[in-house]
């Protein structure tokens, strides 16, 4: 695939993009993640995305690398340095790891020849001893020297990097020892390199003691989020790529006084955090595509019987089994229309790592406000990755759910009230006792096939959701609000699309972009708001078949002749890319003396 | 749960609902409820200290006759909802009904995982065997032989035998009951609430409508003839060479039940820690 144009990107924007390789089992994640650790001590921000094989254990691995002085949530088009340890199987990574002229392709000296698919893009080839260097250097691991190397190449001072080792070392004194000298070799290695290179990143100040600055995944960050809504009962079944999330959230809880049970199918999963939500304790589970699909009959029950529950969707290729480790945003339709019945319920997408922790708290909140399911899409992309972040505001209160008093008196649990939410009894409470049903029912709570008893639930379930005010976080409206062009997207492709709407205005295109954040309920009447004075809009999303586009076009009157801009996974939407697209797609509609 | 309710003043009645049941005149089911109430009024613990929870069948319409917190949920989930609503607040009484195609057919993998996980709750199963809400198919426990529309001439399995499962996958306690023997069966169910961990009584209860020979099965129940055993062993050879209509407990285990919640030993704030650069 030939490398889109580079357009002229804002000087503050400068980043560095690295790709730490080889086959399984050289370290090139302990390298990366040290890597950023470093730059975040360094004072800088940075992005690492994991990527392997489907191999369980020793396929090949490669540590996406994106630092910068200011917070990067998306790929770059091209890397800078790709430094590979080994060469085995490297070649299978060919689309992922796409280099340039400028970029330097390392290999080891006495690893063999780097494979055709790198050598073509015209890359400056460098053979380097870093096995030897390794060796020399006391028995220091390679991948030590590897870090020490792209730390040096990409400008992380030695120091940082040396004090990222040192915090993550739990061996022995003395292999610690060998191991800082493999890696100031490492750096050694890289001030050697002469002639052409990548400019390194100019110093940045170094973060200040007390946390001003996080660094974690897009999964942890879902974990913590929901935490902070209140969440103290998971139930789950692992799955690729949510099961980190679950991983993170199992211990936290305890040492809440929660707890986490693993359950032996999502179908028990879903039914458990019902049954915990029932009893007031606000539940969660996490899955991904399959999970998700064999959940819904559940998700309908919360939604019929009015019991919040939230279920975060890591999203990952489908359909079926798909592409278990690698991202896609194709559940999207399955998740605003696939229950059975008229079923509303609310869905939200968080749009990068940091806000995985907003919008997972914020869904928790509406969840249990609304006494309604809450789906959260998530990806592999965002939930696997791990990015530096600024330390989030502090915990909002957790949101409290309406329930029935002691002995209130005449008590219905579905009453029809003006907004749709009725006090829920929680089990405990003297007085108030009832049977919560799924099928369909009573004020009182007692199974009704009658027209009259339906036609009210229906629309006291619908109704609660359309008349909440989510206020202004259910979209992200950015870019130039003079534009009359929009791009339309949501989730982890609006980290891209946000960088190319900044590339495509400095380039002489403005455009304003719009990240929807809650899907449903979708307010048309919020849309056209949003798109006030906007001619054309463009969607963006990464999935086959254009569903935001489909959704939008089916809920909303959207202006001109929306235009759809979307790819499967598992290949990210790349901000290079996605301006030379949107730019070209605005001199189609151009008019004259609108644009230049 | 600070309403002390003396229980010396409970009686069946107060677990009673005021909902008249969609059953069949003669169902089994009406004697099961009577029994639950009795049962529940000998522990003592008023109705909003205990939630009955169910899937989807006939039997599962019982929660709502009762006074108790009740859900009811979908087909075959009931033992998930339950373990959730246990595991989330334990200090309830959790008791899970229903009957034999939605605890042993939809349901069967969360009847063998919630014998193995040992939460602290009570199942009781009412079991026809036969699907009696969509108006008469085979369910695991009918005979291979049983004549049926969807099944003509019977399914040719062989019966599924839940005591036999149950024990195997690490229930408790393991009784069978009989709901033309309504105080017999109270007892067990207040035995099985009482005691700690998973507790599963098979309850035969007769389908008048399309199982009607089931009249029958009051003259070949019997009491179980030896005491009940804590040895799985023991039991397992009982229950897998009995006539399936020995009544009593079968096996009354010691296995601890799953682990309470721990009480809090950390603040979010100290957790988050972990995240700062």
């Amino acid at each position: 695939m030939p490398l889109p144009p580079d357009p002229a990107r804002p000087g503050a924007a400068r980043s560095f993009s690295l790709a730490i390789a080889g086959s399984g089992g050289a370290g090139v994640m302990t390298a990366g993640t040290l890597l950023l650790d470093a730059a975040a001590r360094a004072g800088l921000y940075g992005l690492m995305v994991r990527t392997s094989g489907p191999q369980i254990r020793g396929g090949e691995a490669a540590a996406l690398l994106r630092l910068g002085p200011r917070a990067l949530a998306t790929l770059d088009d091209r890397f800078d340095v790709l430094l590979a340890i080994d060469w085995l199987n490297l070649n299978r990574f060919g689309d992922e790891i796409p280099i340039g002229p400028g970029s330097l392709l390392i290999g080891d000296a006495d690893a063999g020849e780097a494979p055709e698919v790198f050598v073509r893009q015209g890359a400056r080839l460098l053979a380097l001893p870093l096995k030897k260097t390794a060796k020399a250097a006391g028995g220091g691991w390679v991948n030590m020297v590897a870090l020490g190397l792209a730390g040096a190449l990409a400008g992380v001072p030695v120091a940082a990097l040396e004090a990222a080792l040192r915090a993550s070392w739990k061996r022995s004194a003395e292999a610690l020892a060998a191991n800082l000298a493999a890696l100031q070799q490492g750096v050694a290695l890289a001030q050697g390199i002469a002639g052409e290179r990548p400019p390194p990143l100019a110093a940045a100040t170094p973060a200040a003691a007390g946390g001003a600055r996080w660094l974690l995944s897009g999964n942890e960050a879902a974990g913590c989020g929901a935490l902070r809504g209140g969440v103290r009962f998971v139930a789950a079944y692992p799955i690729t790529p949510a099961t980190e999330l679950l991983e993170w959230m199992a211990p936290a809880l305890t040492r809440l006084g929660g707890s986490l049970l693993q359950a032996e199918d999502e179908l028990a999963s879903v039914n458990m955090i019902i049954g915990a939500s029932y009893g007031g304790v606000p539940s969660l589970t996490a899955t991904a595509g399959p999970g998700l699909a064999l959940m819904t009959e559940g998700i309908g029950l919360a939604v019929a019987a009015e019991v919040p529950i939230v279920v975060v969707d890591v999203m990952r290729g489908g359909p079926s089994t798909g592409i278990p480790a690698k991202s896609e945003q194709s559940d999207l339709s399955f998740a605003v229309d696939g229950l059975h019945g008229d079923a509303p319920r609310l869905v939200l997408a968080p749009n990068g790592i940091a806000d995985c922790l907003a919008t997972t708290e914020w869904a928790v909140q509406l969840a249990e406000a609304l006494q309604s399911p809450a789906l959260l899409l998530s990806d592999q992309f965002m939930g696997q990755s791990r990015a530096v972040i600024d330390r989030p505001a502090q915990a909002a209160v957790p949101a409290q759910r309406l329930v029935a008093e002691a002995h209130a008196v005449d008590y219905l649990r579905y009453a029809d009230t003006p907004s749709g939410v009725s006090p829920m009894a929680i089990p405990g409470t003297p007085g108030v006792t009832y049977t919560a049903d799924g099928l369909e029912h009573t004020e009182r709570g007692i199974p009704s096939s009658q027209a009259r008893d339906h036609a009210r639930q229906l629309d006291k379930r619908q109704r609660k959701l359309l008349l909440h005010d989510y206020g202004p976080r259910w979209a992200d409206i950015e870019g130039d609000a003079e534009a009359e062009l929009a791009i339309v997207t949501f989730g982890s492709t609006t980290a891209a699309a946000r960088e190319a709407v900044e590339r495509a205005a400095a380039a002489g295109t403005p455009l304003r972009l719009l990240s929807i954040r809650l899907l449903a309920p979708l307010k048309p009447e919020l849309v056209a708001q949003a798109l006030a004075g906007v001619r054309q809009v463009l969607v963006v999303e990464q999935n086959h078949g254009g569903q935001l586009l489909r959704y939008l076009r089916s809920r909303c009157d959207l202006p001109g002749r929306p235009a759809g801009l979307h790819r499967a996974g598992p290949l990210p939407l790349r901000p290079g890319e996605l301006c030379s697209a949107f730019v070209d797609w605005a001199a189609a509609h151009a008019e004259s003396g609108v644009l230049a | 749960m600070n309403d002390m309710t003396d229980a010396t003043r409970l009686s069946a009645a107060d677990f009673k609902s005021d909902y008249k049941p969609i059953w069949c005149p003669g169902c089994g089911d009406y004697t099961v409820l009577g029994s639950l109430t009795k049962a529940l009024a000998q522990l003592g613990r008023p109705p909003h200290e205990v939630a009955v929870v169910s899937g989807i069948g006939c039997s599962s319409r019982i929660p709502a006759y009762t006074t108790c917190y009740g859900f009811h949920g979908v087909h075959g989930r009931a033992l998930a909802a339950g373990t959730g609503l246990k595991a989330a607040r334990p200090e309830l009484t959790v008791v899970v009904t229903g009957g034999d195609g939605d605890g042993y057919s939809i349901g069967g993998n969360h009847f063998m995982h919630a014998c193995r996980r040992n939460l602290d709750l009570t199942y009781l199963v009412m079991d026809n065997h036969v699907y009696g809400m969509t108006k008469g198919q085979a369910s695991p426990t009918t005979e291979p032989d049983w004549d049926n529309k969807l099944s003509p001439g019977g399914t040719g399995l062989r019966s599924f035998h839940p005591l036999v499962i149950a024990l195997a996958a690490g229930a408790n306690f393991v009784a069978r009951a009989f709901s033309g023997d309504p105080n017999g069966t109270a007892d067990l169910v207040a035995q099985a609430i009482r005691h700690p961990g998973f507790s599963f009584v098979e309850i035969l209860s007769p389908c008048v409508t399309f199982r009607p020979e089931q009249r029958g099965w009051k003259d070949v129940v019997h009491r179980a003839a030896v005491p009940e055993t804590d040895d799985p062993a023991r039991a397992a050879r009982r229950i897998m060479t009995d006539d399936g209509f020995n009544l009593g407990v079968l096996y009354a285990g010691k296995r601890a039940p799953y682990a309470r919640t721990p009480a809090a030993s950390a603040s979010l704030a100290q957790i988050e820690q972990a995240f700062a650069v």
